[in-house]
């Protein structure tokens, strides 16, 4: 049974934020298949949350739950201080959001779906056309924007999408895997319009399948597995929960790595592939010190990886109990240094 | 903004979204407009000797079929038109955008009465030119007063709406396009067996009920009397009760399937 570590929410400080997004209990299930075994969330008012998990987790039924789409089978949630299940129309005044799948009509074209989402959000047709087009050039689609949607990449899709989401203006957003499925320069370009959307003030609740995402954009993190709420903090304080980080040195000659083994201390040592396994937390500091011992042993290694923990490092750290011994190896993410 | 003027506003622009479709992508409805003008051509021009005699007794001629035929083609062309709304409404069913809609503070039902006020739309455009290509090709009403043709094209129009309501309902019961294309082949089946082509009289007896009662004879036999001054009888208040009960039930059917969670 996976125990909850860090403390839900914050208290003590005497001025704790509004809260954009707030939880107690939330259940769903599908049949006998329960996806959502009663979450507790708490996001203060101007922050980005973001919801980790692997896929079946229960991430995007909590998205559908907490933006009206779907029902909660138990629980209570507020969002934009308004309870979802006694006034869903208030909450959807309240919010934008981006499905995990385009929500873009693909018959009509990019322009077209704007002024669409104008209309609906009852704005002038001047200020809607106003609106359309500044939106339009902001996610980069004025030169599309008299194509039909469906001939759009997977990433002008997304910005297509997003760019609907912002028509009425929304307090808060939900972003379910925003990510998922796009090349790593939309990606990026998606991080950025995310981060963009925080400086505004907009209180952004996310969902992703990767532990680097959470970390790049979020204050909060939850970790979602089996229906429940794992754990629950920042990217630092998740990343300690983790242990596996480490940097490992490949050798080609036998007794530069011999010299290296006696060099370094704590290392774990393969003889037989000749590489070692140094724990870090993958630190600039820390890798410096690496390296200046090596240095000053006049050792070179042949290739040196850094290996930072993931979200399935996370997953393990928190139910251990349930999972057999693994191998860190082959599962970890590698950014080769050299 | 009150209710009743929001329900208006976003209904508009629904209704807008779904013209924008059907205007940039004619195809389907094209097509099935295709099907009502090939029978009428068919039955008149390649059956039409041998169905005339049966109809009269002999010797009427072609013109005489024409105006037997065209009533029932004109509301067949609803069916058949109807058939593309609900292979419609499934499609849009299953896109992203109807999830967004779901999540906006707009009327709940504007999505559907979109649908809906565009299919009827299609199907009087529709009526209009299966009517025209009946009339080129001799079709006449036999003095028909004003009254007379305001309500028949009433008929038609009420006709439509009842028969969009179901297939919205068919629409939304189907997980895609074929299934709500399949699920909605009575719509096309019905008028077949109807007095649309041949007189009720002239069926198997233990069938004249089936044929007799079912929403497209009344409503056939109703457009007849009023455009060629045949006996209307009971089938006029047969029709009307048709037309209101189907309208009901698929829009319950519609709203209760709209009000269900999506998956």
């Amino acid at each position: 049974m996976p125990t909850s570590v860090m403390p839900t929410s914050r208290s003590g400080d005497g001025r704790t934020p509004a809260a954009a997004v707030s939880a107690v209990g939330l259940r769903k299930s599908y049949g006998d298949k329960t996806v959502l075994d009663g979450i507790d969330l708490r996001i203060p008012a101007g922050s980005v949350f973001a919801l980790l998990g692997p896929n079946g987790a229960g991430k995007t039924t909590a998205v559908k739950i907490l933006s009206t789409l779907i029902t909660a089978d138990g629980g209570q949630a507020q969002v934009a201080g308004h309870d979802l299940a006694a006034d869903p129309q208030a909450v959807r005044a309240a919010i934008g959001v981006t499905g995990q799948f385009s929500a873009v009509d693909g018959l009509i074209t990019g322009e077209e779906n704007m002024l669409l989402m104008a209309d609906l959000h009852h704005l002038s047709r001047s200020e809607g056309r106003r609106t359309a087009a500044e939106l339009l050039e902001r996610f980069d689609l004025l030169d599309a924007a008299k194509k039909p949607a469906s001939t759009y990449s997977g990433g002008m899709k997304r910005r297509l999408d997003i760019a609907m989401t912002l028509v009425g203006g929304p307090r808060i957003i939900f972003l379910d895997e925003p990510t998922t499925g796009l090349d790593p320069r939309s990606r990026h370009t998606m991080w950025g319009i995310i981060r963009e959307l925080v400086s505004d003030g907009v209180t952004v609740f996310l969902t992703t399948q990767y532990l680097e995402e959470a970390d790049e954009l979020a204050d909060r993190i939850a970790v979602l597995n089996n229906g429940k709420i794992a754990a629950e903090g920042t990217a630092d304080e998740l990343k300690r929960l983790v242990p596996g980080g480490h940097v490992r040195l490949r050798f080609t000659d036998p007794a530069a790595y011999r010299s290296a083994t006696s060099a370094l201390r704590e290392v774990t040592a393969d003889d037989e592939a000749l590489s070692l396994q140094i724990p870090s937390g993958g630190s600039q500091r820390e890798l410096r010190t690496i390296l200046d011992r090596l240095d000053s042993a006049g050792i070179e290694a042949d290739e040196l990886t850094v290996h930072t923990p993931d979200l399935d490092d996370v997953f393990f750290a928190l139910t251990a109990t349930t999972v057999p011994a693994r191998n860190t190896r082959n599962t970890q993410p590698e950014e080769t240094v050299r | 903004m009150s209710t009743l003027s929001l329900a208006v506003r976003d209904s508009s622009t629904m209704l807008r979204r779904n013209l924008l479709h059907a205007r940039r992508y004619p195809s389907l409805t094209l097509n099935l407009l295709l099907t009502p003008i090939m029978l009428l051509l068919l039955f008149v021009y390649i059956f039409g000797d041998t169905m005339s005699t049966g109809i009269s007794g002999g010797g009427t001629g072609r013109s005489a079929y024409i105006a037997y035929i065209v009533p029932g083609l004109l509301l067949m062309t609803i069916g058949s038109t109807v058939v593309g709304t609900a292979v419609s409404v499934s499609t849009d069913m299953t896109e992203g955008i109807i999830a967004r809609f779901r999540t906006m503070a707009i009327h709940r039902g504007s999505v559907l009465v979109g649908h809906v006020v565009g299919s009827v739309l299609q199907s009087v455009a529709s009526v209009v030119l299966v009517g025209a290509v009946g009339v080129a090709i001799g079709f006449r009403s036999t003095d028909a007063t004003a009254l007379e043709w305001l309500a028949a094209f009433a008929l038609l129009a009420l006709f439509a709406l009842a028969l969009t309501w179901i297939a919205v309902g068919m629409g939304m019961a189907s997980p895609n396009a074929e299934a709500a294309s399949n699920n909605a082949t009575p719509l096309i089946i019905l008028p077949l067996i109807s007095s649309a082509f041949v007189p009720v009289e002239a069926m198997p007896g233990w069938f004249q009920p089936i044929a007799e009662y079912q929403p497209f004879t009344p409503a056939i036999e109703t457009l007849r009397g009023l455009l060629l001054g045949t006996e209307i009888g009971h089938n006029g208040w047969l029709a009307v009760a048709w037309c209101l009960g189907l309208t009901v039930l698929g829009y319950l059917w519609s709203k209760a399937a709209f009000d269900r969670d999506p998956k």
